[in-house]
């Protein structure tokens, strides 16, 4: 590990210029020589293997803003503080109740462990877990822009079918976010220029040629509250992961569904899907093939072939698109027959 | 079932919890790198990024100028030592620093020593190196890979064994198979990382580091420092978990010894996770073809079994499990033939049950897919096929007790309530299936030595150079010496993991229980013997009854008559404070060399298949079940019923939780575990907890192991079988035939995943 200095502001402004003093143009957050940390479950396991080498971490648990640590439940939305934890969120009985689909996601995800301390902002931001990105001697053009791409003609088993590039094909694993994609969550970010609220679909960004480029945020960008609108579908939703254990593993291929069901026919379907592809994955092609729809298997088919349409494997992955494709299936099934 | 502390039956000891438990679960049991050394200094590896070439520069001028780096050692700094040798004791023949030559991915390069961990840590990772690079070979299909027969190679693998005319017999047989399996790479991945902490005073050389084998490290590091071995200790007191990986020495040991000399400091090194990759052994991958052919009986006229192993491009590591497949069923002719493969790789070494977990698992699935062929109950093509006498030297068995296991197994597995036709049962959305298989072990012993002390408040001290790995080997030891000198075992305390201490064999091998308990045995009736004579001399306590029929009971020394004398007493008449004997053991059969080669870390290694009279092997039947959501294809394991006869069983408990430990390992080897390796660099991918995948508590449901009564006094004077390694045998092959019960597909090569069973 690299020496840095560490600091651990009051309050959210003070974060942001401790952030934005070293920031610098053209350098994406990720490689900001100042970096935020929350848990820290995935940040200090990178600082320790070298893939993240910051010079300033501006720790942001001191951050006396309350709302951070709060959720909140109304019958139109649910608002996450960005820094509550991901075991809490998940035990809440509120968001269990009304969503279990945000439940479900954060409790499959890593292990009690890492849930007791990871909060769930940082959890949206996670880095790709891909094993040539962790291991510094591997070429990786999201660690090191124009290395290569050690995984395309590697090992790459866990990589994404979906929304891959020449240059990267490294998945996106989170789970959390599957749910907040599929439910169109937004996310409320301060920074330099004050308060603004972005769209959580259009958070990450595809790694295209830029793959060390991950989300829209600058460098000093904190993303403080995670909105979850509710609706209808809210409480007929569920998170389908499918891994090689039951537990403490990244999907091999998830689904988020949320259906509004008018009897056996689908008024409104939301999926997304994890596991499959390089970021958060809204299926809008499955969804629109499920409207109106009577959803029986073979609807539930339809829609897993629409999802995966434009799916590309490489070596060791085509086996995630019938994978994946069940794993929709499975999910819609066993949503609709949800008792709500 | 099921339960943590089993009632002993006919020939098993009580299952007493272990001696070390409140220490180990409250974390106050000292592991090798918790030793409090004063003035330490932390030493970090730089490992290479290539499989194959050599190294053009070092650049290490970034890395000397971090604030706090003492020192870096790297090819050619290791001035006078030794080069390891690769055998029992020695992991390899590579000498990392011996010259710029790269011979596998994770190589060594260079050991920093610095002030503290993180300035050692930060150095390595500056240390920039300079490659010729070559293209390397990474495995069994690779160019440049050679193969070449294994039996000669290495004292480990004399011969190919075989019996009758193989070719004829399948040539005529009704009923045939001939098929290819193969398992994967697999790392021990112990959760205590390696370690070696390293200090001098004067010319005494000091070393903790977990170890299976002090007395053989002892010899084996001072060879290499070129000093004698009376001046080394290795201290090992508590092993967080070894499997094997820790019974070799590898070449960072004699590096950071000489690092805390050069530095004249105590020296600490822990290997990351990552770099204990290449830098320790491992499970290569393994090859299989099986030819079986039978009458429509099913009883077996011809089993061939071909095997291929890769190891390292100047190592012959081999673990050749024909030995044990080619004994297991009464086969008429039996034909099979191991290669290895020599590729650009760290050279592997000993894990768990070495040769049976690949070969067996070989063997067991196919016998699984013979039983299918001759549409037969697969335990009913194995009683069929019971021998009378192993096949290949028509040596009896010295017990043989599987048919026992596999009855017991069934009836509490409920195997009766199978319905054999496949993809009929199911439970919901899940596919249903069940397996069985078996499982072997060879029973084998080693030269062993032991002191025992007891005092006149009759409190007794076991001192043995053996290893507590995690298997309960100190708790037995004080069994046995608290059994023969009839005291509570709270008054018995044990010394081991110290090459101070008389030797022992190395840990491995399932040898420990029974050579350490053969001779604390002996030495605890050595003590007997004396008090025995003092108590009846004359003014001693029994004076006038009869030597030969004294007893120990309750602390006291009994005569034939019921007259008996407290320890104390006789001490009394002895008028001495304390007895000690000191025991040598040696199995029956060993050369007159074996007590000499136990002192010089070379012990003879007694295997259960070497003896004239008969073999001798543990046995085990393993019946599993699986679900398979039939969408999405995982598979779970949601109970497995083990049955297990291995001679006396020493504690009921320890015996359990080491075939419990084994069957779950069986279970990762069969869905889980892999190495995996880039095809193209020769190098290890998934080289951490995270990707490299075993099972954790949620898949494992229900576990039973159930101890078969068996008595066998010709394997040891203690009459026991190891059992350590036993567990994990069969299991993978149990899965894969309930997963073909399940599914109707046959998946041959390990580990069982998703991606094999989707439609």
């Amino acid at each position: 590990m690299r020496p840095f200095t560490y600091e651990r502001p009051v309050n959210v402004q003070a974060a942001v210029a401790a952030a934005s003093h070293l920031a610098k143009p053209l350098v994406p957050p990720t490689q900001s020589p100042a970096q935020f940390i929350g848990g820290g479950t995935n940040l200090a396991d990178y600082m320790k293997l070298g893939v993240a080498q910051p010079e300033r971490l501006v720790d942001l648990n001191g951050l006396d803003d309350a709302g951070l640590r709060r959720i909140q439940v109304d019958d139109k939305r649910i608002v996450f503080g960005a820094l509550v934890r991901m075991s809490d969120a998940a035990a809440h009985e509120e968001v269990r109740r009304r969503c279990p689909l945000v439940a479900e996601s954060l409790v499959l995800a890593a292990s009690g462990q890492i849930r007791n301390m990871a909060t769930l902002g940082g959890n949206v931001l996670q880095r790709t877990r891909c094993e040539y990105f962790r291991e510094t001697s591997w070429a990786c053009n999201k660690r090191e822009p124009g290395s290569g791409c050690a995984a395309m003609d590697g090992f790459n088993r866990q990589h994404a079918v979906l929304g891959g590039s020449d240059q990267c094909i490294a998945t996106y694993h989170g789970d959390f976010a599957q749910a907040l994609i599929a439910l169109d969550a937004s996310v409320v970010v301060e920074g330099q220029h004050g308060s603004r609220k972005i769209a959580f679909a259009d958070l990450h960004r595809l790694p295209g040629d830029t793959p060390n480029i991950e989300t829209v945020l600058g460098p000093a960008d904190i993303i403080v509250a995670i909105e979850v609108p509710l609706g209808p579908w809210s409480g007929r939703s569920r998170y389908l992961k499918i891994r090689d254990r039951e537990s403490y593993a990244f999907a091999l291929a998830s689904a988020a569904v949320a259906l509004d069901m008018d009897g056996g026919t689908v008024r409104h379907a939301r999926i997304a899907l994890g596991g499959v592809a390089t970021v958060p994955w809204r299926a809008k092609k499955a969804e629109e093939a499920l409207l109106g729809k009577v959803l029986n298997e073979g609807a539930a088919h339809a829609a897993a072939e629409a999802a995966f349409a434009d799916a590309r494997p490489r070596e060791h992955n085509a086996f995630k698109i019938p994978l994946g494709k069940s794993t929709l299936v499975r999910a819609l099934l066993e949503t609709r027959d949800m008792k709500v | 079932m099921n339960e943590a502390a089993p009632a002993p039956k006919e020939n098993m000891g009580a299952p007493l919890p272990r001696v070390d438990a409140r220490l180990k679960v409250t974390g106050q049991a000292p592991y090798p790198a918790d030793f409090a050394a004063a003035n330490v200094a932390y030493g970090v590896l730089a490992t290479s990024t290539i499989a194959r070439g050599s190294i053009r520069a070092l650049h290490l001028d970034r890395a000397r100028a971090v604030p706090g780096v003492l020192d870096i050692i790297s090819a050619g700094d290791v001035g006078s030592i030794d080069k390891p040798k690769f055998g029992n004791t020695g992991a390899s023949s590579i000498g990392p620093l011996h010259d710029t030559k790269i011979f596998h991915d994770g190589q060594i390069i260079a050991l920093v020593v610095a002030d503290t961990f993180e300035a050692a840590e930060e150095a390595a990772m500056l240390i920039r190196a300079d490659y010729a690079e070559e293209t390397p070979s990474a495995s069994f299909d690779s160019k440049g890979a050679e193969t070449e027969a294994a039996a000669g190679k290495s004292p480990m693998f004399k011969e190919d064994v075989k019996a009758g005319d193989f070719d004829a017999a399948f040539e005529a047989a009704a009923v045939k198979i001939d098929q290819k399996y193969s398992t994967p790479t697999q790392h021990h991945n112990p959760i205590e990382l390696f370690s070696t902490t390293a200090m001098w005073q004067g010319d005494q050389l000091t070393v903790h580091e977990p170890c299976q084998n002090v007395t053989g490290w002892k010899v084996e590091l001072a060879r290499q420092l070129k000093i004698d071995p009376a001046n080394v200790r290795i201290i090992s007191s508590y092993v967080g978990g070894a499997f094997g990986s820790k019974g070799p020495m590898t070449a960072r040991t004699a590096i950071v010894a000489l690092a805390a000399r050069r530095v004249g400091r105590p020296v600490r090194c822990v290997v990351s996770r990552m770099q204990s990759f290449g830098t320790q052994t491992y499970r290569a991958e393994t090859r299989h073809r099986i030819r079986m052919g039978a009458d429509r009986n099913g009883k077996i006229s011809a089993f061939g079994h071909e095997g291929w192993e890769v190891t390292s491009r100047p190592d012959p590591y081999v673990v050749g499990g024909t030995s044990a497949t080619g004994r297991m069923y009464d086969y008429g002719s039996v034909l099979t033939h191991v290669s290895i493969v020599h590729a650009d790789r760290n050279t592997p070494g000993y894990m768990r049950s070495p040769p049976e977990t690949p070969y067996v698992y070989a063997l067991e699935n196919a016998m699984d897919e013979m039983a299918v062929a001759l549409g037969m109950d697969p335990v009913e093509f194995r009683r069929v096929n019971e021998p009378k006498k192993e096949p290949i030297g028509g040596r009896p068995f010295s017990s043989r007790s599987l048919l026992k296991c596999y009855d017991q197994a069934a009836e509490a597995f409920g195997w009766s309530r199978r319905d054999a036709a496949v993809g009929s049962m199911r439970d919901g959305d899940w596919l249903v299936g069940m397996g069985c298989a078996t499982a072997i072990y060879p029973s084998s012993v080693a030269p062993c030595a032991a002191r025992i002390r007891l005092t006149d408040d009759g409190q007794v001290r076991v001192q043995c150079g053996s290893h507590e790995i995690g298997t309960g080997v100190r708790t037995v030891a004080a069994q046995m010496a608290a059994e023969r000198l009839a005291v509570d075992i709270d008054k018995v305390s044990v010394e081991m993991g110290d090459s101070a201490l008389p030797p022992a064999p190395v840990s491995g091998g399932s040898i420990s229980t029974a050579s350490v308990c053969s001779a604390v045995l002996k030495a605890a009736d050595a003590v007997r013997a004396k008090l025995f004579a003092a108590a009846v001399a004359e003014g001693g306590p029994l004076s006038g009854s009869g030597n030969e029929k004294l007893d120990m009971q309750d602390g006291k020394v009994v005569a034939a008559g019921g007259k008996s004398a407290a320890i104390a007493d006789v001490f009394k008449s002895m008028q001495v404070g304390a007895i000690e004997e000191y025991a040598e053991f040696a199995p029956k059969g060993s050369t007159g060399q074996a007590l000499k080669k136990l002192y010089a870390g070379q012990p003879e290694f007694h295997g259960g298949e070497e003896d004239k009279d008969s073999v001798k092997y543990a046995f085990g039947a393993e019946f599993v079940e699986v679900r398979i959501n039939s969408y999405t294809r995982e598979i779970r394991v949601p109970r497995i019923v083990g049955a297990f006869a291995a001679g006396r069983i020493m504690n009921t408990r320890t015996a359990r939780s080491q075939l419990m430990g084994g069957m779950i390992w069986g279970i990762s080897h069969a869905l889980h575990e892999a190495t995996e390796i880039d095809q193209r660099h020769a190098r290890y991918v998934n080289r951490d907890l995270q990707d490299y995948l075993v099972p954790v508590n949620a898949d494992i449901k229900k576990v039973d192991v159930i101890l078969v009564p068996e008595v066998d006094m010709e394997v040891n004077p203690a009459g026991v079988k190891g059992l350590g390694e036993l567990g994990n045998v069969g299991t993978a092959a149990a899965i894969a035939s309930a997963v073909y019960h399940a599914t109707g597909k046959r998946i041959r090569d390990l580990p069982i995943r998703i991606e094999n069973l989707l439609v």
